[in-house]
């Protein structure tokens, strides 16, 4: 057992971990954020996808204790309040779910695509990037669509607050 | 996975003296080993943390020569714009591994360790005459890479770094498994002032290794040209339920074209 210390959507944490414990079974059991998925449990469909300092990272693939010290953000961290993030909004908005089950991680490697290409995106770039998130309602379309809309909306932010 | 002892190592010294304790493991990226232990097929008794050591950290370039921490993730060797100048093949061959996820754990080190048959790094560590320097010694690329999952790393020994030298041209093109996304075929040509070396990933049955056919028609002629009608032969190369050694063989003359043209380009 060994003290995981992390600060989790703004907040600091810790608590009594095995050395085994997955980053990810420690956000939804530890911790009780249930919005990060454990789906294949093999690093493939990115259900499980958090920001660790900043990164996107699948947490089924990371031991908690790998992450101790880190700045990690899931999806329960995005929304201000009532008030969605962009990429929620643009889920929502153009329907990027059936199911649901892969949104959380979809979300969260796109908040993570968008921010790496402030200078913005192509739906090529999306697919590609897309690589390691699996949806198997295949609502990859409207997917591609959200994403491109967020991030449209994301860098029109910028430019007003520069 | 079975029980473990976690340790974060603070520097390499630190490292090579934890690595001691019981049937210990050196831990980078973790994108193999924490699945290799979740489904088993590997037990250590301990982790050892190399993640966070900042000594294993970064890309250098100065004049021709690169060299690369073990620690550094694929997404910083991708990104790295002293090495795009100096070789953006190998910049390149690292936005190709895996996904986003994958790239900003993943480490060279822990890639080339590994020697995984189907990693993209090896081949261009073979390719590139690289360096591979480890906390006792410094070992040619050739004399690194023993066959499948194998290396000639003795127990305990660390990978720091590797170093090469910039070629006058190199390119990376692999074939992917469509599901895993691994290189059914991946071929590192590079043209330095010792010649022309090409590596092949994904296809040999016992791991990475230089096909002496195509080099010997690239040395002539570094044009993509000079590979129509060049037979690589099936022999020694993996039949599995995705792709015969015969499809591998024509792969890899195909995959050698794309990378003589993207060279050039």
């Amino acid at each position: 057992m060994s003290d995981v210390s992390l600060m989790v959507n703004g907040k600091r944490v810790s608590g009594a971990a095995e050395d085994r414990t997955l980053l990810v079974h420690f956000l939804r059991e530890n911790l009780g954020l249930t919005g990060t998925h454990v789906g294949c449990d093999t690093s493939q469909c990115g259900a499980c996808v958090v920001h660790v300092d900043g990164k996107a990272v699948k947490s089924c693939t990371m031991l908690a204790i790998q992450a101790s010290g880190s700045t990690i953000v899931t999806i329960e961290g995005l929304a201000n309040g009532a008030d969605l993030h962009p990429v929620q909004a643009a889920f929502k908005e153009h329907h990027g779910l059936q199911c649901g089950f892969c949104t959380p991680g979809m979300i969260m490697t796109a908040t993570d695509m968008i921010n790496r290409h402030p200078e913005g995106l192509d739906e090529a770039t999306v697919r590609a990037e897309l690589e390691g998130n699996i949806c198997r309602c295949t609502g990859y379309h409207n997917i591609v669509k959200a994403i491109l809309a967020a991030s449209k909306t994301m860098s029109k932010g910028k430019k007003k607050a520069a | 996975m079975y029980s473990v002892n976690y340790h974060r190592a603070a520097s390499v010294t630190d490292a090579a003296k934890l690595v001691k304790t019981g049937d210990a493991k050196l831990l980078s990226g973790g994108m193999t080993l924490i699945p290799a232990m979740k489904t088993r097929l590997a037990a250590p008794s301990d982790l050892v943390d190399l993640s966070r050591i900042k000594e294993l950290q970064g890309v250098k370039v100065s004049g021709k020569t690169v060299t690369i921490g073990a620690a550094t993730t694929h997404y910083d060797v991708a990104r790295d714009e002293k090495l795009k100048k100096a070789c953006p093949a190998l910049a390149h061959l690292a936005s190709l591994i895996g996904d986003p996820a994958v790239r900003h754990r993943g480490t060279i080190g822990g890639s080339i360790a590994n020697n995984d048959p189907a990693a993209d790094y090896p081949a261009a560590m073979l390719a590139l005459g690289a360096t591979i320097v480890t906390n006792k010694r410094q070992i040619a690329a050739d004399k690194f890479f023993k066959g499948l999952f194998e290396t000639s790393l003795k127990d305990g020994e660390i990978v720091t770094a590797v170093s090469f030298t910039a070629p006058a041209k190199a390119a990376y093109e692999k074939f992917r498994n469509p599901a895993s996304r691994y290189a059914i075929v991946g071929v590192f040509v590079a043209k330095g002032k010792d010649g022309v070396s090409v590596a092949v990933t994904g296809a040999g049955d016992d791991g990475v290794f230089r096909s002496k056919e195509i080099e010997a028609a690239l040395a002539k002629n570094f044009a993509a040209a000079a590979l129509d009608g060049v037979k690589v032969p099936a022999k020694n190369l993996m039949t599995d339920i995705h792709a015969s050694a015969d499809y591998r063989a024509n792969l890899i003359a195909v995959m050698a074209k794309r990378a003589v043209a993207a060279a050039n380009a």
